[in-house]
């Protein structure tokens, strides 16, 4: 059987991770694959899993009532979505949806929370990449709320 | 000889609703000389726009650097002489003074790549620099244009941005902090710095751009230099209030420069303590 050892040690998120650690989380990996309009999940579900995405876009909504949806951030190859696996209560903040054809490894949340509480030091490899892309994603989330080109309404 | 402070008269010959604030006006010069209406500048350079009655304010060229037929300037409505030009139309007349300032660096680029990034209005200024790139396009490597807005509906230049995306020989990315439901909208979303990492560039041999609000100005130049870019390869547009805009009242003083005359496009190593000072 194909395994998915490789396409998960080449992408960015997991670049110089130990080959041991790459052979261990592979077990966590499946391939998954949405067509453009397709939900990958929405605000409340449960977050059991986070992405590695190797082609296409995915956007980032969060719904307003009085705004309707709003698209806040896209991603695309390269990138990971999903942090909310790690905190409790374990759930989504926002929905998102594929803009277009994309496809990813899907990483199982549960089976690698496992992992992590068996090997500490993979816990901790994990949360500094983690911490690194949460840190990114606040300072981008402030900057975004500045408005810093000003109203045109 | 001419006095420096003393405008010339232009008639505006097109005035388009560019977004919900900002619009570009087409400008004659009646008396040019030689039959040339427009102005002889180079990418960066601005003027100062008279409105009689309202005041004086500095606008960037946006137009064409080749184009002599007309004299382009993107306006954001903002304050008092901004919002009088909003209401403008065709076949009025303004006074106009310039053009004055240093210029994007487009010669010392050629040869190398050059990347390019714009938020919000700032993508005004450096428009001459884009029809030059594409004008001499086999001197530069790659080129990229990184252009961030507030909305879709807040996007420059719209039609330029996809006509120049479909090009083979350019990439270009744009992004918005954020989108409405009902605000067509196929690009990205987040914040500018968000796509440096896409923009594949040679980091020695690579000539940086940057116009739009400070803050903007100061996390793309955070991330380019985690991505090896050197203070001597990156250029900025500063605005600071202008007077004279010749050299004389120090009213747009930025530490030791003077906007007008050593700006607005400055290297970035030379503004550098300047440009991190909390007042500024
Ligand atoms: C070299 C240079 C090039 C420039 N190029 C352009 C250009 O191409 N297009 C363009 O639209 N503007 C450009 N500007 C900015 C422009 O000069 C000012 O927006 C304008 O002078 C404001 O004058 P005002 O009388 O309309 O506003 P004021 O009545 O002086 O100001 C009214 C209010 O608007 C605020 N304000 C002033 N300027 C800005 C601003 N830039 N952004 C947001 N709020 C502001 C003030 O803080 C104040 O609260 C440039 C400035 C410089 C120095
Ligand atoms: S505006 Fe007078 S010195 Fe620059």
């Amino acid at each position: 059987m194909e395994t998915l050892e490789p396409l998960i040690a080449e992408h960015p998120f997991f670049r110089d991770l130990p080959r041991e650690y790459i052979h261990l989380i592979t077990g966590c990996a499946s391939n998954v694959r949405f067509d453009a309009g397709q939900y990958l999940f929405r605000e409340e579900d449960e977050a059991n899993q986070f992405y590695l995405i190797r082609q296409g876009k995915i956007a980032v909504e969060v719904f307003t009532p009085q705004q309707g949806r709003l698209l806040i951030q896209t991603m695309g190859a390269g990138e990971v979505l999903g942090w909310s696996w790690l905190v409790p209560p374990y759930k989504w903040r926002f929905d998102s949806r594929a803009i277009e054809l994309t496809r990813a490894i899907s990483m199982d949340g549960k089976c690698l929370r496992a992992k992590c509480e068996d090997d500490p030091r993979l816990g901790y490899e994990l949360f500094k990449r983690f911490s690194a892309i949460i840190a990114e994603r606040l300072h981008a989330t402030r900057l975004q709320m500045l408005d810093i080109y000003g109203t045109s309404e | 000889m001419n006095d420096p402070m003393m405008p010339s008269i232009w008639r505006i010959k097109n005035y388009r609703t560019e977004t919900a604030d900002t619009f570009t006006i087409d400008l004659v010069n009646e008396h040019g000389q030689d039959g040339m209406t427009g102005m002889h500048f180079q990418p960066g350079q601005f003027n100062m726009l008279y409105l009689f009655g309202a005041g004086e304010s500095a606008i960037s060229i946006s137009g064409d650097p080749r184009n002599k037929d007309v004299l382009t300037h993107t306006v954001r409505a903002v304050g008092t002489v901004t919002r009088a030009l909003a209401r403008l139309k065709r076949g009025d007349v303004i006074g106009v003074r310039g053009p004055y300032g240093s210029p994007w660096p487009v010669v010392e680029a050629i040869g190398n790549d050059v990347l390019i990034v714009a938020g919000g209005i700032g993508l005004a200024p450096l428009r001459p620099v884009i029809y030059h790139l594409i004008a001499e396009r086999e001197k530069y490597g790659k080129v990229t244009l990184l252009y961030g807005a507030r909305s879709p509906v807040d996007i420059l230049f719209r039609q330029e941005l996809e006509k120049w995306r479909g090009r083979f020989d350019m990439q270009v990315e744009a992004t918005v902090d954020n989108a409405r439901q009902g605000q067509t909208w196929h690009g990205n979303a987040g914040v500018v710095t968000g796509l440096i990492p896409r923009a594949g560039f040679d980091p020695s041999q690579t000539t940086v751009m940057i116009c739009g609000p400070e803050l903007m100005m100061r996390f793309t130049i955070i991330e380019l230099q985690k991505r090896g870019i050197e203070e001597d390869a990156i250029h900025v547009s500063m605005e600071r209030n202008m007077k004279c805009a010749i050299g004389l009242c120090g009213h747009c003083q930025l530490g030791p420069e003077f906007i007008c005359k050593n700006g607005p496009v400055f290297r970035f190593d030379r503004i550098r303590d300047s440009f991190r000072k909390r007042e500024i």
